[in-house]
Protein backbone atom coordinates (compact mmCIF):
# COMPACT_ATOMS: atom_id res chain seq x y z
CA UNK A 1 0.00 0.00 0.00
CA UNK A 2 1.42 3.38 -0.99
CA UNK A 3 1.93 6.07 1.59
CA UNK A 4 -0.66 8.55 0.25
CA UNK A 5 -3.36 5.85 0.20
CA UNK A 6 -2.77 4.90 3.81
CA UNK A 7 -2.73 8.56 4.79
CA UNK A 8 -6.10 8.95 3.11
CA UNK A 9 -7.38 5.90 4.93
CA UNK A 10 -6.09 7.27 8.19
CA UNK A 11 -7.89 10.57 7.49
CA UNK A 12 -11.13 8.82 6.57
CA UNK A 13 -10.93 6.88 9.83
CA UNK A 14 -10.18 9.98 11.91
CA UNK A 15 -12.80 12.15 10.21
CA UNK A 16 -15.49 9.59 10.99
CA UNK A 17 -14.56 9.42 14.67
CA UNK A 18 -16.37 11.77 17.07
CA UNK A 19 -13.08 12.16 18.95
CA UNK A 20 -11.57 14.28 16.16
CA UNK A 21 -14.39 16.83 16.00
CA UNK A 22 -14.56 17.01 19.79
CA UNK A 23 -10.81 17.53 20.13
CA UNK A 24 -10.74 20.09 17.31
CA UNK A 25 -13.55 22.05 19.01
CA UNK A 26 -11.59 22.22 22.28
CA UNK A 27 -8.36 23.15 20.47
CA UNK A 28 -10.10 25.84 18.39
CA UNK A 29 -11.66 27.31 21.54
CA UNK A 30 -8.30 27.47 23.30
CA UNK A 31 -6.71 29.02 20.20
CA UNK A 32 -9.54 31.57 20.24
CA UNK A 33 -8.92 32.33 23.93
CA UNK A 34 -5.18 32.58 23.34
CA UNK A 35 -5.55 34.98 20.37
CA UNK A 36 -8.12 36.99 22.31
CA UNK A 37 -5.68 37.34 25.24
CA UNK A 38 -2.83 38.25 22.87
CA UNK A 39 -5.06 40.95 21.36
CA UNK A 40 -5.57 42.41 24.84
CA UNK A 41 -9.19 41.08 24.95
CA UNK A 42 -10.08 43.44 22.11
CA UNK A 43 -13.81 43.28 21.35
CA UNK A 44 -13.03 42.31 17.74
CA UNK A 45 -11.08 39.22 18.84
CA UNK A 46 -14.07 37.40 20.35
CA UNK A 47 -12.99 33.84 21.24
CA UNK A 48 -16.26 32.23 20.04
CA UNK A 49 -16.03 34.00 16.68
CA UNK A 50 -12.35 33.08 16.27
CA UNK A 51 -12.99 29.43 17.14
CA UNK A 52 -15.95 29.22 14.74
CA UNK A 53 -13.87 30.76 11.92
CA UNK A 54 -11.03 28.29 12.57
CA UNK A 55 -13.41 25.32 12.54
CA UNK A 56 -15.31 26.50 9.45
CA UNK A 57 -11.97 26.90 7.67
CA UNK A 58 -10.97 23.40 8.74
CA UNK A 59 -14.26 21.86 7.55
CA UNK A 60 -13.98 23.60 4.17
CA UNK A 61 -10.31 22.67 3.67
CA UNK A 62 -10.86 19.02 4.58
CA UNK A 63 -14.25 18.77 2.82
CA UNK A 64 -15.93 17.52 6.01
CA UNK A 65 -19.67 18.12 6.22
CA UNK A 66 -21.33 19.73 9.20
CA UNK A 67 -23.25 16.61 10.21
CA UNK A 68 -20.02 14.63 10.57
CA UNK A 69 -18.48 17.45 12.60
CA UNK A 70 -21.53 17.68 14.84
CA UNK A 71 -21.39 13.99 15.70
CA UNK A 72 -18.31 14.77 17.78
CA UNK A 73 -19.16 18.34 18.74
CA UNK A 74 -22.57 17.34 20.11
CA UNK A 75 -20.91 16.32 23.38
CA UNK A 76 -19.95 19.95 23.91
CA UNK A 77 -23.31 21.18 22.58
CA UNK A 78 -25.13 18.91 25.06
CA UNK A 79 -23.54 20.73 28.01
CA UNK A 80 -25.48 23.91 27.14
CA UNK A 81 -28.49 22.41 28.93
CA UNK A 82 -26.82 21.76 32.31
CA UNK A 83 -24.97 25.10 32.01
CA UNK A 84 -28.30 26.89 31.59
CA UNK A 85 -29.60 25.15 34.73
CA UNK A 86 -26.41 26.21 36.56
CA UNK A 87 -27.24 29.88 35.88
CA UNK A 88 -29.51 29.52 38.92
CA UNK A 89 -26.34 29.88 41.06
CA UNK A 90 -25.28 33.47 40.15
CA UNK A 91 -28.97 34.38 40.17
CA UNK A 92 -29.42 33.03 43.70
CA UNK A 93 -26.31 34.88 44.91
CA UNK A 94 -27.95 38.15 43.80
CA UNK A 95 -31.44 37.32 45.02
CA UNK A 96 -31.68 40.40 47.26
CA UNK A 97 -30.89 42.82 44.43
CA UNK A 98 -33.22 41.03 42.04
CA UNK A 99 -36.06 41.24 44.57
CA UNK A 100 -35.43 44.93 45.21
CA UNK A 101 -35.47 45.76 41.47
CA UNK A 102 -38.19 43.35 40.35
CA UNK A 103 -40.40 46.00 38.73
CA UNK A 104 -37.51 47.80 37.00
CA UNK A 105 -36.21 44.45 35.70
CA UNK A 106 -39.62 43.45 34.30
CA UNK A 107 -40.20 46.79 32.54
CA UNK A 108 -36.67 47.05 31.10
CA UNK A 109 -36.58 43.45 29.97
CA UNK A 110 -39.94 43.35 28.19
CA UNK A 111 -39.21 46.69 26.50
CA UNK A 112 -35.72 45.56 25.49
CA UNK A 113 -36.91 42.19 24.18
CA UNK A 114 -39.64 43.86 22.11
CA UNK A 115 -37.19 46.45 20.75
CA UNK A 116 -34.70 43.71 19.78
CA UNK A 117 -37.28 41.78 17.74
CA UNK A 118 -39.05 44.82 16.24
CA UNK A 119 -35.88 46.64 15.12
CA UNK A 120 -34.40 43.45 13.62
CA UNK A 121 -37.53 42.88 11.52
CA UNK A 122 -37.89 46.57 10.59
CA UNK A 123 -34.25 46.96 9.48
CA UNK A 124 -34.32 43.63 7.63
CA UNK A 125 -37.54 44.61 5.82
CA UNK A 126 -36.07 48.02 4.96
CA UNK A 127 -33.19 46.25 3.17
CA UNK A 128 -35.62 44.03 1.30
CA UNK A 129 -35.29 40.71 3.17
CA UNK A 130 -38.01 38.17 2.34
CA UNK A 131 -40.60 36.84 4.84
CA UNK A 132 -38.64 33.66 5.68
CA UNK A 133 -35.52 35.71 6.46
CA UNK A 134 -37.53 38.14 8.61
CA UNK A 135 -39.10 35.25 10.53
CA UNK A 136 -35.60 33.83 11.09
CA UNK A 137 -34.35 37.25 12.29
CA UNK A 138 -37.17 38.07 14.73
CA UNK A 139 -36.10 35.78 17.64
CA UNK A 140 -32.33 36.34 17.21
CA UNK A 141 -31.77 37.88 20.67
CA UNK A 142 -33.13 34.75 22.38
CA UNK A 143 -30.91 31.85 23.43
CA UNK A 144 -30.37 29.43 20.51
CA UNK A 145 -32.56 26.47 21.49
CA UNK A 146 -35.62 28.66 22.13
CA UNK A 147 -34.98 30.95 19.16
CA UNK A 148 -34.97 27.96 16.80
CA UNK A 149 -38.34 26.82 18.13
CA UNK A 150 -39.79 30.32 17.75
CA UNK A 151 -38.43 30.71 14.18
CA UNK A 152 -40.05 27.42 13.26
CA UNK A 153 -43.43 28.67 14.56
CA UNK A 154 -43.12 31.93 12.60
CA UNK A 155 -42.23 30.19 9.33
CA UNK A 156 -38.49 30.91 9.39
CA UNK A 157 -35.47 28.62 8.99
CA UNK A 158 -34.38 27.28 12.42
CA UNK A 159 -30.81 26.46 11.35
CA UNK A 160 -30.36 29.98 9.91
CA UNK A 161 -31.73 31.38 13.19
CA UNK A 162 -29.06 29.42 15.12
CA UNK A 163 -26.37 31.23 13.11
CA UNK A 164 -28.04 34.66 13.46
CA UNK A 165 -28.32 34.05 17.22
CA UNK A 166 -24.59 33.35 17.40
CA UNK A 167 -23.66 36.48 15.40
CA UNK A 168 -25.99 38.54 17.60
CA UNK A 169 -24.27 37.18 20.70
CA UNK A 170 -20.83 37.99 19.35
CA UNK A 171 -21.89 41.56 18.39
CA UNK A 172 -23.45 42.11 21.81
CA UNK A 173 -20.53 40.63 23.73
CA UNK A 174 -17.98 42.56 21.65
CA UNK A 175 -19.61 45.99 21.42
CA UNK A 176 -22.24 46.01 24.20
CA UNK A 177 -19.89 46.81 27.12
CA UNK A 178 -18.28 49.65 25.13
CA UNK A 179 -21.66 51.09 24.09
CA UNK A 180 -22.99 51.00 27.67
CA UNK A 181 -19.87 52.77 28.96
CA UNK A 182 -20.28 55.47 26.28
CA UNK A 183 -23.93 55.92 27.35
CA UNK A 184 -22.85 56.34 30.99
CA UNK A 185 -24.47 53.07 32.15
CA UNK A 186 -21.88 51.92 34.68
CA UNK A 187 -23.81 49.94 37.29
CA UNK A 188 -23.27 46.21 36.77
CA UNK A 189 -26.96 45.29 37.21
CA UNK A 190 -28.13 47.50 34.31
CA UNK A 191 -25.19 46.45 32.12
CA UNK A 192 -25.79 42.76 32.76
CA UNK A 193 -29.54 43.06 32.15
CA UNK A 194 -28.96 44.86 28.83
CA UNK A 195 -26.35 42.41 27.54
CA UNK A 196 -28.32 39.33 28.63
CA UNK A 197 -31.57 40.62 27.06
CA UNK A 198 -30.00 41.49 23.70
CA UNK A 199 -27.14 38.98 23.48
CA UNK A 200 -28.36 35.89 25.45
CA UNK A 201 -25.74 33.30 26.52
CA UNK A 202 -22.71 34.63 24.63
CA UNK A 203 -23.38 38.03 26.19
CA UNK A 204 -23.85 36.33 29.58
CA UNK A 205 -20.51 34.55 29.22
CA UNK A 206 -18.89 37.95 28.62
CA UNK A 207 -20.77 39.55 31.54
CA UNK A 208 -19.64 36.72 33.88
CA UNK A 209 -16.04 37.67 33.05
CA UNK A 210 -16.75 41.22 34.29
CA UNK A 211 -18.34 40.37 37.64
CA UNK A 212 -20.62 37.88 39.34
CA UNK A 213 -23.29 40.59 39.68
CA UNK A 214 -23.19 41.53 36.00
CA UNK A 215 -23.27 37.83 35.06
CA UNK A 216 -26.21 37.13 37.37
CA UNK A 217 -28.33 39.87 35.82
CA UNK A 218 -27.31 38.78 32.32
CA UNK A 219 -28.27 35.18 33.07
CA UNK A 220 -31.57 36.32 34.57
CA UNK A 221 -32.28 38.50 31.52
CA UNK A 222 -31.41 35.68 29.14
CA UNK A 223 -33.81 33.28 30.87
CA UNK A 224 -36.65 35.78 31.24
CA UNK A 225 -36.30 37.08 27.68
CA UNK A 226 -36.47 33.50 26.41
CA UNK A 227 -39.73 33.05 28.35
CA UNK A 228 -41.21 36.42 27.35
CA UNK A 229 -40.28 36.17 23.66
CA UNK A 230 -41.43 32.55 23.35
CA UNK A 231 -44.81 33.50 24.84
CA UNK A 232 -45.39 36.89 23.19
CA UNK A 233 -43.64 36.91 19.80
CA UNK A 234 -45.82 34.24 18.09
CA UNK A 235 -48.95 36.13 19.28
CA UNK A 236 -47.73 39.55 18.09
CA UNK A 237 -46.48 38.03 14.82
CA UNK A 238 -50.00 36.69 14.16
CA UNK A 239 -51.49 40.20 14.59
CA UNK A 240 -48.90 42.04 12.50
CA UNK A 241 -48.46 39.67 9.55
CA UNK B 1 -19.35 16.34 42.84
CA UNK B 2 -21.21 13.49 41.16
CA UNK B 3 -24.18 14.05 43.43
CA UNK B 4 -24.51 17.71 42.46
CA UNK B 5 -23.98 16.96 38.77
CA UNK B 6 -26.91 14.59 39.15
CA UNK B 7 -28.94 17.32 40.85
CA UNK B 8 -28.36 19.63 37.87
CA UNK B 9 -29.30 16.92 35.35
CA UNK B 10 -32.41 16.00 37.37
CA UNK B 11 -33.51 19.67 37.27
CA UNK B 12 -32.97 19.72 33.51
CA UNK B 13 -34.82 16.44 33.01
CA UNK B 14 -37.72 17.65 35.17
CA UNK B 15 -37.75 20.87 33.11
CA UNK B 16 -37.92 18.90 29.85
CA UNK B 17 -40.76 16.73 31.22
CA UNK B 18 -42.74 19.79 32.36
CA UNK B 19 -42.28 21.47 28.96
CA UNK B 20 -43.40 18.41 27.02
CA UNK B 21 -46.17 17.52 29.48
CA UNK B 22 -47.73 21.00 29.55
CA UNK B 23 -46.89 21.90 25.94
CA UNK B 24 -45.00 25.04 27.05
CA UNK B 25 -43.20 27.09 24.37
CA UNK B 26 -39.93 27.58 26.32
CA UNK B 27 -36.95 25.21 26.53
CA UNK B 28 -36.58 22.61 29.26
CA UNK B 29 -33.28 23.93 30.68
CA UNK B 30 -34.85 27.34 31.41
CA UNK B 31 -37.53 25.59 33.51
CA UNK B 32 -34.68 23.53 35.03
CA UNK B 33 -32.94 26.77 36.03
CA UNK B 34 -36.15 27.98 37.72
CA UNK B 35 -36.48 24.63 39.56
CA UNK B 36 -32.88 24.73 40.83
CA UNK B 37 -33.34 28.37 41.84
CA UNK B 38 -36.52 27.46 43.74
CA UNK B 39 -34.62 24.62 45.43
CA UNK B 40 -31.87 27.02 46.57
CA UNK B 41 -34.46 29.46 47.93
CA UNK B 42 -36.15 26.66 49.91
CA UNK B 43 -32.82 25.32 51.17
CA UNK B 44 -31.59 28.84 51.96
CA UNK B 45 -28.06 28.52 50.56
CA UNK B 46 -25.78 26.96 47.95
CA UNK B 47 -23.97 23.74 48.99
CA UNK B 48 -20.20 23.83 48.50
CA UNK B 49 -20.18 20.93 46.02
CA UNK B 50 -22.87 22.54 43.86
CA UNK B 51 -20.80 25.74 43.67
CA UNK B 52 -17.87 23.75 42.28
CA UNK B 53 -19.90 21.86 39.66
CA UNK B 54 -21.93 24.93 38.63
CA UNK B 55 -18.92 27.23 38.31
CA UNK B 56 -17.11 24.61 36.20
CA UNK B 57 -19.97 24.87 33.69
CA UNK B 58 -20.21 28.65 33.80
CA UNK B 59 -16.49 29.43 33.60
CA UNK B 60 -16.38 27.88 30.09
CA UNK B 61 -19.82 28.93 28.92
CA UNK B 62 -18.52 30.45 25.64
CA UNK B 63 -17.10 27.08 24.53
CA UNK B 64 -20.57 25.54 24.51
CA UNK B 65 -21.85 27.85 21.73
CA UNK B 66 -19.21 26.83 19.21
CA UNK B 67 -20.80 23.64 17.75
CA UNK B 68 -24.06 25.48 16.90
CA UNK B 69 -22.08 28.44 15.56
CA UNK B 70 -20.13 26.27 13.14
CA UNK B 71 -23.57 25.61 11.56
CA UNK B 72 -22.86 28.80 9.63
CA UNK B 73 -21.31 26.54 6.94
CA UNK B 74 -24.83 25.33 6.09
CA UNK B 75 -26.01 28.81 5.08
CA UNK B 76 -23.02 30.56 3.58
CA UNK B 77 -24.70 31.10 0.19
CA UNK B 78 -27.86 32.56 1.73
CA UNK B 79 -25.87 34.72 4.14
CA UNK B 80 -23.71 36.10 1.30
CA UNK B 81 -26.84 36.92 -0.75
CA UNK B 82 -28.60 38.66 2.13
CA UNK B 83 -25.45 40.07 3.72
CA UNK B 84 -26.57 43.71 3.72
CA UNK B 85 -30.03 43.08 5.24
CA UNK B 86 -28.74 40.57 7.80
CA UNK B 87 -25.69 42.65 8.77
CA UNK B 88 -27.68 45.86 9.20
CA UNK B 89 -30.47 44.10 11.10
CA UNK B 90 -28.13 42.24 13.47
CA UNK B 91 -25.82 45.17 14.24
CA UNK B 92 -28.62 47.75 14.39
CA UNK B 93 -31.10 45.84 16.49
CA UNK B 94 -28.56 44.35 18.91
CA UNK B 95 -26.98 47.72 19.68
CA UNK B 96 -30.34 49.54 19.91
CA UNK B 97 -31.72 46.82 22.23
CA UNK B 98 -28.65 46.99 24.50
CA UNK B 99 -28.84 50.79 24.65
CA UNK B 100 -32.60 50.86 25.38
CA UNK B 101 -32.52 48.08 27.99
CA UNK B 102 -29.42 49.43 29.74
CA UNK B 103 -30.60 53.06 29.86
CA UNK B 104 -34.12 52.11 31.00
CA UNK B 105 -32.86 49.86 33.82
CA UNK B 106 -30.27 52.50 34.76
CA UNK B 107 -32.94 55.23 35.01
CA UNK B 108 -35.51 53.05 36.79
CA UNK B 109 -33.04 51.95 39.48
CA UNK B 110 -31.29 55.32 39.93
CA UNK B 111 -33.23 56.37 42.99
CA UNK B 112 -32.73 52.95 44.52
CA UNK B 113 -28.96 53.06 43.96
CA UNK B 114 -28.75 56.56 45.41
CA UNK B 115 -30.68 55.44 48.49
CA UNK B 116 -28.52 52.37 48.98
CA UNK B 117 -25.44 54.53 48.47
CA UNK B 118 -23.85 51.97 46.20
CA UNK B 119 -20.81 53.39 44.53
CA UNK B 120 -20.28 50.48 42.12
CA UNK B 121 -18.12 52.41 39.69
CA UNK B 122 -20.68 55.21 39.38
CA UNK B 123 -19.23 58.48 38.18
CA UNK B 124 -22.36 60.36 39.20
CA UNK B 125 -25.70 60.41 37.45
CA UNK B 126 -26.51 63.05 34.92
CA UNK B 127 -29.81 64.86 35.51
Amino acid sequence: MSAPASLTELWVYLAASPLTALTMTLIAYQCGMWISAKAGFSPLANPVLLAVLLLVGLLLVTGTDYRTYFEGAQFVHFLLGPATVALALPLYRQIERVRRSALAITVSLITGGAVAAATAVAIGAFFGAGPDILASLAPKSVTAAVAMGIADKLGGLPSLTAVLVMITGVIGAALGPLLLTLLGVRDPASRGLAIGTAAHGIGTARALQMSDLEGAFAGLAMGLNALATALLLPLVWGWVF
Amino acid sequence: MLFYLTVILVCQLAGELIVVGLGLPMPGPVIGMILLFAGLVIRGGIPEGLTRVGDAFLSNLSLLFIPAGVGVVLHMGLIAREAKALGAALFGSTLIAIAVTGLLMHLLTRRQRARAGEGTGETGDRP
